[in-house]
């Protein structure tokens, strides 16, 4: 019984698991690799030169600009929500959570164009955002600008953060904080000592995959970033490169990618470490 | 009074959980809430603390009106269910914590935590974290936590329930000790009318949202004043058609219940009941369960299952066996109320009060409490 049960799982077992890892080496690990040897292709010193264009130099600071401003951002909210939504009891709370998920499930493309609706030359706030301009002294450009480009990758990420924390909270309830309530805490120094050390690992999880999602943001941006050399992030610039379809330009777009496969491989080995401590808590 | 409750009502959504709750407690008592699970006494003593606002009703405690009073401010120590022990604090952490919060100098913390350890037996545990304890050492880092602060009022919501069976029982008795050496007035909830009987000096009975009956372990355990409490405490077959048994008439009540310590089994050819052998029924032994320290008999008297406890002493009995069956009394119940009856035959035969002398049973306490 038991000999007839395993024989036909094993094979089965064995089949499951070459299935994917053809299909991770086929989908993802060639493509990985050819984009390094297509960076290479025209050698290292053609290499380092297509780093170091204007263009290329500028994406890299605007795209560091975004993830960072967006890495703040979303931590501090994400952290905010999660506690809110974990510790306190009110009317709403259940639609506030699905609202929270909501860059998941819309398209990016959507996200952008939605700030362009809002905030663009016809958009509803921009009536509001002339004002505080005008009171300011200056001119206030959200769309087709930098601030544009910051707040389409806060959106696409904001989940991450707080769905990482939110489970971890969930499962340890509130009877430790209401302990120390008890002790005659206040509020800063139980989410120091108490809360915060139930939620710092999964935080760090969800902040590393904050970065790598704002790190390489296509639709989001592309809707509202159209000046190359000012506005255009990694993504954006790899992508002209290769439009442009010189044979010089395609290998640079290549070598640009490179960047983004070197971090994303520093990311996962990143991930794999602080998904182990936030698990162990 | 030092912690009184009056009139107290709570809901959450629509469902009922303190229904014109009324407590009070005097000071240095240790008072147990019991009853069913659901039936409020979590949300009781989270009222207490402060840790939940009732709809309406006041609470006092040591004669102040608390009811606007911030938790932190009345001066509770609280033991969570699970103990709630901060799980990134060790062992000394967590019971610095509630001092260091009130500012009090490192060296007079340093000394009371040893002094509590030591009260607690935790030598030696001091920088353990809590996944490093056994249930009942977390338990008594639990309980040296809430008293670090010196609070006037102990509340311990089922100080036992995470704890192994084992162990439980001396835990119990450690608890009792310690608090009355302390001399703290404590209410803790618990599910358990063993427990509640062994550790408490008062028992209050919860049952859906309301007070059912509150008085001392004896109290409670001899004179049930409602069928809810008749039929929560002591070990209660329940039956219906009670006027069937030898000695007992129908009267105007919805059914009777009968404890184990009630029922009398003999053989027919037992001569010290043989007086008595017509107030008796016939009962057929079904089962036979093994006490450790006695025999739990299961016997069908007419139909209704009967449980009697037997000594090892005795002669020995098997299943199957037709034995002689005396029910010395038994609690009838109404809607609202729990009476005593008495087994008519046995007492009118007792003119001279010869069944005490033959050790039948004792009246003691049934009747007077
Ligand atoms: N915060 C809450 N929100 C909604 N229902 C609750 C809450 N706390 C307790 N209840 C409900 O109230 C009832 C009584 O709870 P509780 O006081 O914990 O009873 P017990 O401690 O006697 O088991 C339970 O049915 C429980 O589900
Ligand atoms: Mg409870």
């Amino acid at each position: 019984m038991n000999e007839k049960h395993t024989k036909p799982e094993k094979a089965v077992q064995i089949i499951l698991i070459l299935i994917s890892v053809l299909f991770i080496t086929v989908m993802l690990i060639f493509p990985l690799f050819s984009v390094i040897i297509n960076a290479l292709k025209k050698g290292f010193s053609f290499y380092l030169s297509a780093l170091s264009t204007e263009y290329v130099l500028s994406a890299l600071k605007v795209t560091l600009l975004a993830t960072g401003i967006t890495l703040l951002v979303n931590t501090f909210f994400g952290v905010i929500a999660s506690f809110t939504l974990t510790k306190y009891h009110f009317r709403g709370k259940q639609i506030l959570t699905t609202l929270i998920d909501i860059p998941f499930s819309i398209s990016p493309v959507i996200a952008g164009l939605s700030y362009i609706m809002l905030f663009g030359s016809l958009g509803i706030a921009k009536p509001l955002l002339d004002r505080i301009g005008a009171f300011l002294g200056t001119d206030i450009q959200i769309v087709f600008a930098l601030p544009g480009v910051v707040l389409a990758t806060i959106f696409v990420t904001f989940p991450f953060v707080s769905r990482e924390i939110i489970p971890v909270l969930n499962q340890q309830g509130s009877e430790e904080e209401e302990a120390a309530a008890l002790m005659g805490a206040g509020f800063f120094t139980i989410f120091r000592k108490v809360t915060f050390p139930h939620m710092k690992w999964s935080m760090i999880y969800g902040m590393i995959l904050c970065a790598s999602r704002a790190l390489g943001e296509f639709g989001a941006v592309s809707a509202l970033s159209k000046t190359r050399g000012q506005t255009f992030t990694l993504p954006l610039e790899i992508d002209a490169l290769y439009l442009s379809g010189t044979a010089d330009s395609i290998v640079a777009s290549f070598a640009v990618s490179s960047i983004l496969v070197l971090i994303s491989i520093l990311i996962l080995i990143l991930r794999n470490l602080f998904e182990y401590r936030a698990k162990k808590g | 009074m030092y912690v009184q409750l009056e009139d107290i009502n709570k809901t959450f959504g629509d469902y009922k959980v303190s229904d014109h709750i009324s407590i009070e407690i005097e000071k240095g008592k240790l008072v147990a809430l019991l009853g069913p699970s659901g039936s409020g006494k979590t949300t009781i003593l989270r009222m207490i603390a402060g840790l939940e606002t009732p709809d309406s009703g006041k609470i006092f405690i040591n004669e102040k009106l608390v009811n606007d009073i911030s938790p932190a401010k009345r001066g509770i120590g609280f033991l969570f269910q699970n103990y709630a022990l901060f799980r990134y604090m060790t062992v000394y952490q967590n019971i610095a914590f509630g001092l260091k919060v009130k500012k009090i100098p490192k060296k007079q913390i340093r000394e009371r935590i040893s002094e509590l350890i030591s009260l607690t037996g935790l030598d030696g545990l001091e920088k353990r974290y809590p996944s490093e304890l056994s249930g009942g050492q977390k338990q008594r880092v639990a309980f040296a936590r809430a008293l670090a602060p010196e609070p006037d009022l102990l509340l311990l919501d089922e100080p036992f329930a995470a704890i192994d069976a084992k162990v439980r029982s001396e835990l119990r008795s450690w608890l009792r000790e310690m608090i009355h050496r302390i001399g703290i007035t404590s209410i803790f909830v618990t599910h358990d009318q063993d427990e509640a009987v062994e550790v408490a000096d008062q028992i209050i009975i919860t049952n859906k949202g309301r007070i059912e009956q509150t008085g001392t372990p004896k109290e409670i355990y001899k004179a049930p004043q409602t069928p809810f409490v008749s039929m929560f405490i002591g070990n209660p077959t329940i039956i219906k058609d009670y006027w069937k048994l030898q000695g007992f008439e129908k009267g105007n009540y919805e059914g009777a219940i009968i404890r184990p310590e009630f029922v009398e089994a003999f053989k027919s050819d037992n001569a010290r009941f043989h007086k008595f052998i017509d107030c008796s029924d016939e009962g057929i032994i079904t089962d036979i369960l093994f006490r450790g320290n006695n025999l739990e008999l299961k016997l069908d008297v007419g139909g209704v299952i009967l449980t009697a406890h037997r000594s090892l002493e005795r002669r020995p009995v098997s299943i199957g066996e037709k034995m002689r069956v005396i029910i010395y009394r038994i609690y009838a119940y109404d809607n609202e109320k729990t009476y005593l009856l008495e087994n008519e035959e046995l007492l009118k035969r007792d003119v001279d009060n010869t069944h005490l002398e033959a050790y039948l049973y004792s009246k003691e306490g049934y009747m007077i409490v």
